[in-house]
């Protein structure tokens, strides 16, 4: 392929990609703020970035920190309820339900993840799996959060009291500007001397140990602000849709969140954000057609996934292009 | 006559039926154990396996009218030929990789056994009668004892002790034994580890397959039955911790006497006292109450 050119030094290549990224990233976006004059249905776009705040979030955990949590529903759906809560309930406007909601979900983080650092691997997954069970009693039986039915008819308010989010396109952008909040959150947080810590637990925790680290800490810190940011997305969802019902905090919601980073690439930046779009859209085009044959197709992806595609979409698309890079012998 | 305030039949009543919760618990997080022993994945399609052998034994008798105690050896076969099956298809690809691959594999294996069966059947539960011959209760003057249910107890805690038995004290358990330790070195030794390996998945697939027999005349046979209790016995199996089997008996029939107990004090408590032990238990001693590691 380099035929033509001349070989380029590595520098220069990085430079190339970075450049290329960032092209990528602005299309992106330009895409997302003329979504609504493209004619895509803003509500579907809403909900596809609201689950991709979701799967980036729980991204920070299993592919920033190496950490499996099986019980990232309970953050989704409390936050979500919180939210729900507020508003409905208590009259508070849009933002303070959000901010609350995403405080919410960190501090039930918080004691989740006290519980759940003490062991690792596939026992931190199977405790993260039970503490959120926990917190769906509690959502089933609590006398605020409507039991069975959950809260319906969420109203969207006003942002700050003044600016009313009843018309979608309002409620769009503030859905995309939080999206691209976060999405720069996170990558500032990876990219941090902190991220950098995390980074170093995934690839050798007893080294970090013995390099000094409070190991507990730095996996803590990132177990919080992963819930809040997930929270961030279970509130957003309920501003969306208008609802906070059981199936937010069910342990099906766990498993959807990690095979949206799974399918996209875990440890990339993009992959859950694609993944997100690949299960939305599936459950979207699916839903009405297939009943309840959508289980079992989530159920396929997800084995295909961890067989043949471990790295996921983004991850295969790094890869590939890491190959084209390198001189042929 | 009363037991802490408590009428004592609606007392031993709980306690029965909590001994009943905690054989089922007892049998699916021993299969578990033994497969993470070996295999070291965390197999999330218990519960799936579980329904399975409940709705074979329905199946046999709705469609086939095939009686219970013959469901009770076919539908474990079943069920076990449909673990090996998973085993070689399937997981013995994921051996040289991070356990947590095996969770999701059969996370969606769990998945798409679940979605089809509510397919196919909905979400709605099917009846399966007691056997004639386990109908109806006795009188033992202080309570009465309900035949089926002391029934599903006896079974499990031969089964229980018989795999312990098997495992702890038989040469083929040295085996199974050695191999968890150091598979390459049986292996070396003139030992068919792989074929090993494919017969205990398929071993703990038929336990929870024959679990579920056990329990569909107890509970309604429905496709959703297993999922909600694998989170259960995944919380037993962090309290007891994965690395002894006798662990893993004492501590699923103890913590299903502990669940029915709470029925009986504090109902609104009875789904969430697991996971509440669960909690306690990881603050005071993490590697759980029976595992080894620090």
């Amino acid at each position: 392929m380099t035929t033509t050119s001349t070989p380029m030094t590595h520098t220069q290549q990085m430079a190339r990609t970075a450049r290329l990224i960032r092209i990528t990233y602005i299309a992106l976006l330009v895409l997302a703020l003329l979504a609504p004059l493209l004619g895509l249905y803003p509500v579907f776009v809403m909900k596809l970035l609201c689950f991709a705040i979701f799967a980036s979030a729980f991204n920070l955990l299993l592919g920033f920190t190496g950490l499996l949590s099986f019980g990232h529903a309970a953050f989704f759906g409390s936050a979500a309820y919180i939210t729900g809560w507020l508003i409905k309930s208590q009259h508070f406007t849009p933002e303070v339900g959000i901010v609350a909601g995403a405080f919410g979900a960190g501090a039930i983080g918080l004691l989740i993840g006290l519980v759940a650092i003490r062991r690792q691997g596939i026992y931190f997954a199977m405790i993260t799996m039970a503490l959120a069970q926990l917190v769906y009693f509690f959502c089933l039986q609590a006398p605020f959060t409507g039991g069975e039915d959950g809260l319906q008819g969420v109203p969207r308010g006003a942002l700050f009291g003044v600016v009313s989010l009843e018309s979608d396109t309002a409620m769009y952008y503030l859905v995309v500007a939080v999206f691209v909040a976060c999405f720069l959150a996170i990558s500032r947080i990876v990219n941090s001397p902190f991220g950098q810590v995390l980074k170093m637990i995934r690839e050798n925790e007893p080294r970090a140990i013995s390099l000094g680290y409070q190991v507990d800490r730095y996996k803590l810190l990132a177990f919080v602000l992963s819930a809040a940011l997930a929270g961030l997305a279970g509130s957003l969802k309920t501003l969306i849709m208008g609802f906070a019902t059981l199936s937010d905090v069910h342990w099906s919601m766990s498993g959807e969140v990690i095979l949206m980073t799974l399918l996209g690439g875990v440890g990339t930046f993009f992959g859950p954000v694609f993944g997100a779009g690949i299960v939305i859209s599936l459950q979207d085009l699916l839903a009405d057609k297939v009943g309840s044959w959508v289980t079992v197709i989530i159920g396929v992806i997800f084995v295909l996934c961890v067989l043949a595609f471990r790295k996921g979409v983004v991850g295969e698309l790094h890869t590939w292009l890491e190959r084209r890079r390198k001189p042929v012998h | 006559m009363e037991i802490f305030g408590i009428p004592h039949q609606a007392f031993l009543g709980q306690l029965l039926l909590g001994l009943v919760n905690g054989a089922f618990y007892a049998m699916l997080s021993l299969g578990l154990a033994v497969i993470f022993g070996l295999l070291d994945v965390v197999n999330f399609a218990h519960g799936a396996l579980y329904m399975l052998g409940a709705f074979v034994a329905w199946l046999l008798l709705d469609k086939l009218g095939v009686n219970y105690w013959f469901a009770l050896v076919l539908a474990p076969l079943t069920v076990g030929g449909l673990g090996v099956v998973i085993e070689r298809l399937f997981l013995k690809h994921l051996y040289k990789l991070d356990p947590l691959y095996g969770l999701l594999l059969t996370f969606g294996l769990a998945l798409i056994i679940e979605g089809v069966f509510r397919e196919i059947f909905g979400s709605s539960g099917q009846e399966y009668p007691v056997p004639e011959l386990l109908q109806g209760a006795t009188n033992l003057g202080f309570m009465i004892l309900p035949i089926y249910r002391t029934w599903v107890v006896g079974v499990s805690l031969v089964v229980c002790l018989g795999t312990w038995y098997l495992i702890e004290r038989t040469r083929l358990g040295a085996y199974l034994r050695a191999g968890t330790e150091n598979a390459p070195l049986v292996q070396a030794f003139g030992i068919n580890v792989p074929v090993m390996v494919m017969l205990t998945y398929g071993a703990g697939a038929a336990l929870a397959g024959l679990a579920g027999v056990l329990a569909a005349p107890i509970i309604q046979v429905n496709p959703l039955m297993g999922s909600n209790l694998i989170i259960v016995v995944f919380a037993v199996v962090v309290i007891g911790g994965m690395g002894s089997i006798m662990g893993s008996i004492l501590t699923g029939l103890g913590l299903g006497v502990v669940e029915g107990l709470t029925r009986v004090f504090y109902p609104e408590a009875s789904s969430i006292v697991v996971f509440v032990i669960m909690v306690i238990v990881l603050m005071i001693r993490p590697a759980g109450l029976f595992g080894k590691e620090a």
